[in-house]
């Protein structure tokens, strides 16, 4: 880096304490099946899943639990056999611990995988869309957290033409040592799931950014890539938030994502290193996605480390396996410390997207009261996106909703690195995203009034053809009688006058 | 222990983490950054210039509390233990002259807190930096007090007043001898070129002298240009203040110095004396950098240093004050929404305009060979 | 006498050029009856206390009624009707206590369908001597049919918020 850049970089982003050690040093623990799951009918991006199974259904190890339902949504899977024991309400995995769909499976403890599994021996044989359809099938979706149905992504970074695919490998929320352990311990795999979806996107090369904390990752990655001349691993530097989308495409391809447009349009299709290994299990062997590596850690957790644990288990249950709740715990959050949700409380399963669950003390969770903004900027300068935060803030405090629009409020990420430096605690991201939340609720309400109105114009117009109807009819019968009195009056006429002829 | 006990009390927005910053601290790094300048201006003006700091400060923070009564201390308009107050008393103290009165203390803490700062709706809610706003105020007011300068005592060959004395000149009861009143530079060029003597002449004679070291008449803390200026490395070192607006300043007052030196060495001041008198150093470090009326884009602050320099070149040079620097601030103040609003920086993925960038009509590579 | 006389002259020019401003730069209220009534949803329920949204049009463009009278349109309708009118909104002062619906209880119908003809978007479901039910995504939450059920089998009930839907609370003020 030149001097120049050096003073004269845009400068993005915050270095947090990362806390990932020891946790990411401890080996893999396999969490033992939990005697009841619950499966979430909407854990990935898009419409909620059908289910496809009754009560009392007895399902084995794999077995599809519920379909795809509408353009965007994925399958879901039985993470172990048993029997189907309800479908119903459970919380979700959401700071409000509103209720949710779900399947709630009750374990046999044989934990048999189903028969009809698809395993493939020559994968680079199929045909790309085919690799597309398995990946569905196997409802593999994003395992960063945004969870984004995968088979999605590449059957249109296909049709648009990427050229490049950037693994995201920088795992840039603090704590969080999930895909680090991944690399280090199935390099391997990851790889073969990165050259299957080069496979099925059509593009030229990979990009696997990883963030430069993480040492043996690299490492192992560059090994395992040694063989493979259009995989190529990247050491980034380590910032947050390298591994969202726009920073990470910009850092390792130097494009720059327009707004409200997708990465495809720059020739690039974004992917995290979990998902790679989710998509080779799920050609290779025909395995869909059932469980998954998480990342149990926080200065409440005894044992703070990686555990594969399946989709469905509750957070509790996980949390017990880690060695248990050591202290109070002043936050359960599900996801990143930066970007992940409060957990109303620890009930909660486990979703696809879930890559970490954080009890965090007091000091950690930093709980301060809000104070007056100074203008200190400090937000502004961390923005990745360059946003102004404390003016976007002052206009939703002012409920000035459209001001907050003018000024960039739809750009923002919700990566929280303004309200990480701001010396005032002023929860800007919460401000951002009860704005965000408003809009979309204005949205709903304005739909709903143009909904309304056209019901209440079929209705007028029901009302009208009624009446005229009943009008049309009115005017038939009255016709009708009338011709009915004219026919008998002049029978009667007719009548009378034969009789007067006759009596004539 | 399991985590089944655990229930949030409230629900919480990300993010679960925070970097540690506190306004508190950021306001005590600056005062830390004050001292050295401030301790230096106690050694050179006496007992006086201690009790004067002193009694400001107190009335600042007592202002303070008392505003925050009364507007129910929401927390919104800041809090009595931020250290806000005190900055803003240190300042004020800083840019007053050392022998002042007690009341021109206290009346000026009470403008620069109640009406400039709380009247506005307390911390991060005035236009006018509240120090200059109040140094401004008691300027116009009372033309002959705040330019009561008194020699620098140690050098002067005159004896210092013992702490009894100095708190009577503080309390007003002594006036303050005129053997000890001295002129400023800047005042005594503007008042020689407005008696229409030459400037090399001027300045021959028996013009105050300049030194980084800051041996002069002037305010209790402005003097010592060089303990100002290791303040203000301390806190662009700790990255509590940014170098564009402190070099905005010294820019824009310094060049222009220059070139009309140049161009008319006996009318106009040479770019040294601008920097080393007056109030430069401590309004380019440490009152241009005041983050609630400062611009805050990068952009920005140096637009705004660059104009209060200007300005302030301007006001010494063709105006009625010899200083400028509080009336500069004080316009570039009234500028700053203005500058914030059109100086903004690019969001990414959008053009200067706020436009989206054109996407491109073939992704990049797409044309290559693979 | 100058002095006067400049006065004078200085009071004319600035009048005149606040006039001319004031006619050149005068906001236009461009709210017309139909444009007004098109924002409005057009159910003719009443609650404003106007006859149909035509005649709450008609006040709204008047000044007789305020931009935020209509209930079942909420805060997202008051804000547009706002803008249209050109007037400033009070907020606080339009009743918004999130979207509601009518509801059923079932141990009450009668299937009297007397309701069936109040209802301005025809969401109501029924047919004689049968349980009737209102469709959720067509109900306005408008009241209109709430009055008329004989057996008060009619509820209205907040709309129950899903966590897709769910807005963050604003920070409280600290």
């Amino acid at each position: 880096m030149g001097l120049m850049e050096k003073f004269f970089a845009r400068s993005w982003g915050v270095h947090p304490r990362d806390y990932k050690r020891p946790a990411a040093d401890a080996p893999v623990r396999v969490m033992p099946m939990p005697e009841r799951l619950y499966l979430s009918l909407a854990q990935h991006l898009g419409a909620p899943a059908r289910p496809v199974v009754l009560v009392g259904q007895t399902v084995k190890k794999g077995e599809k639990l519920a379909d795809p339902q509408g353009a965007v949504s994925a399958a879901i899977h039985a993470p172990t056999s048993g029997v189907i024991a309800a479908i119903g309400e459970i919380p979700a995995p959401h700071p409000s611990g509103l209720p949710v769909q779900a399947v709630i499976l009750e374990a046999d403890g044989r934990d048999e995988w189903c028969e009809s599994l698809k395993p493939c021996a020559d994968p680079f044989g199929l045909d790309p869309d085919e690799i597309s359809r398995r990946v569905a099938d196997a409802g593999v979706v994003g395992m960063g957290g945004a969870a984004f149905p995968s088979a999605l992504k590449l059957s249109s970074s296909r049709k648009a033409g990427v050229t490049t695919l950037v693994m995201n490998g920088g795992e840039c929320e603090p704590y969080l040592s999930c895909d680090d352990r991944l690399m280090r311990d199935e390099a391997e795999t990851i790889v073969d799931g990165i050259r299957l979806m080069l496979h099925a996107i059509g593009a030229k090369e990979a990009l696997v950014g990883i963030e430069d904390n993480k040492p043996e990752a690299i490492a192992a990655m560059q090994k395992a890539t040694a063989a493979h001349g259009n995989v190529h691993v990247r050491p980034i530097p380590a910032r947050y938030p390298m591994g969202s989308e726009k920073q990470l495409v910009q850092t390792l391809t130097g494009r720059e994502i327009p707004a409200g447009a997708l990465p495809a349009e720059v020739g690039v299709a974004v992917h995290n290193v979990g998902t790679a290994r989710a998509v080779s299990e799920a050609i290779r062997s025909g395995r869909p996605l059932v469980s998954r590596l998480l990342t149990v850690n926080g200065g409440c957790v005894g044992t703070p480390g990686n555990i594969v644990a399946p989709i469905g288990a509750l957070v509790e249950e996980v949390i017990a396996f880690a060695g248990g709740i050591e202290g109070t715990p002043a936050r359960l959050v599900m996801g990143g410390p930066m970007m992940g949700a409060s957990l109303p409380h620890a009930r909660i399963p486990v979703i696809k997207g879930t890559s970490g669950i954080l009890a965090l003390d007091a000091a950690q969770a930093h709980v301060r009261h809000e104070e007056a903004c100074i203008r200190c900027a400090s937000c502004a300068r961390a923005c990745p996106i360059q946003l102004m935060p404390l003016d976007i803030a002052r206009h939703i405090r002012g409920g000035d909703l459209k001001g907050a629009v003018r000024l960039g409020l739809k750009d923002c990420i919700a990566c929280g690195c303004c309200a990480y430096v701001c010396p005032a605690h002023i929860p800007l991201v919460q401000y951002f995203s009860h704005a965000k939340g408003s809009l979309a609720a204005e949205d709903r309400a304005r739909q709903k009034t143009e909904a309304t109105r056209k019901l209440a114009a079929a209705r007028s117009e029901r009302l009208a053809r009624e009446a005229r109807e009943k009008a049309e009819i009115a005017a038939r019968r009255k016709a009708e009688r009338e011709a009915a009195k004219a026919a008998a009056a002049a029978a009667a006429a007719a009548s009378a006058k034969s009789a007067g002829e006759m009596s004539a | 222990m399991n985590a089944d006990g655990y229930h949030a009390e409230r629900i919480f927005a990300s993010p679960h983490a925070h970097g540690g910053a506190e306004i508190r601290r950021t306001m005590l790094q600056v005062l830390l950054a004050l001292a050295p300048a401030t301790l230096f201006g106690f050694w050179l003006y006496g007992w006086p210039a201690f009790f004067l700091w002193l009694l400001t400060l107190f009335f600042a923070q007592t202002f303070e509390f008392i505003s925050l009564r009364l507007t129910g201390n929401t927390g919104q308009t800041g809090s009595p233990g931020d250290g806000s107050a005190l900055l803003t008393g240190w300042l004020l103290a800083m840019t007053l002259p050392p022998w002042s009165p007690w009341w021109v203390g206290a009346l000026g803490a009470f403008i620069a807190i109640v009406i400039g700062k709380q009247v506005f709706g307390g911390l991060g809610q005035n236009v006018f930096n509240p120090a200059m706003a109040a140094r401004v105020a008691l300027l116009v007011s009372f033309p002959l007090q705040l330019t009561a300068w008194v020699a620098p005592l140690p050098f002067s060959g005159l004896a210092a007043p013992g702490f009894l004395d100095s708190l009577r000149i503080t309390l007003g009861q002594i006036p303050v001898p005129d053997a000890m009143t001295s002129a400023s530079l800047l005042g005594h060029v503007k008042t020689e070129l407005s008696r229409g003597v030459g400037l090399a002449q001027v300045l021959a004679a028996d013009a105050p002298r300049l030194s980084w070291l800051g041996v002069r008449s002037g305010s209790l803390g402005e003097s010592s240009s060089l303990l100002l200026l290791m303040g203000g490395t301390f806190l662009l070192a700790t990255r509590v203040i940014r170098w564009q607006a402190p070099l905005g300043v010294l820019a824009g007052a310094l060049i222009p110095a220059a070139i009309a030196h140049g161009i008319a060495p006996e009318t106009y001041l040479d770019a040294a004396s601008h920097l080393l008198s007056g109030a430069l150093m401590l309004g380019a470090f440490f009152i241009a950098t005041d983050y609630v009326t400062s611009p805050a884009t990068g952009a920005g602050r140096l637009i705004f240093g660059l104009g209060v320099g200007l300005l302030t070149w301007i006001i010494r040079t063709l105006g009625g004050y010899p200083e400028g620097v509080a009336f500069a601030i004080l316009f570039m103040n009234a500028l700053t929404p203005i500058i914030d609003r059109y100086v903004r920086p690019r969001i990414l993925g959008r053009t200067r305009s706020g436009q989206p960038l054109r996407r491109p009509a073939t992704p990049p590579g797409a044309g290559k060979g693979a | 006498m100058i002095a006067i006389l400049s006065l004078t002259l200085l009071g004319a020019a600035l009048g005149l050029l606040l006039g001319i401003a004031g006619r050149l730069l005068a906001v236009e209220a461009n709210a017309d009856v139909a444009g007004v009534e098109s924002l409005l949803p057009g159910t003719n329920c009443g609650q404003c206390g106007f006859p149909g949204c035509a005649g709450a049009a008609a006040a709204m463009v008047s000044g007789a009624a305020p931009p935020g009278c209509c209930p079942p349109g909420g805060k997202a309708v008051a804000l547009a009707l706002a803008e249209k009118l050109g007037v400033s909104l009070d907020l606080s002062s339009v009743v918004d206590e999130g979207p509601k619906l009518a509801v059923v209880a079932e141990d009450l119908c009668i299937g009297c369908c007397r309701c069936l003809k109040y209802c301005p978007t025809d969401a109501i479901l029924g047919a004689p001597k049968q349980i009737h039910n209102v469709l959720k995504e067509a109900c306005t939450g408008c009241a209109a049919c709430v009055e008329h059920c004989p057996t008060e089998a009619l509820v209205m009930q907040p709309m129950p918020v899903s966590w897709q839907h769910w807005v963050m609370p604003k920070p409280a003020a600290a």
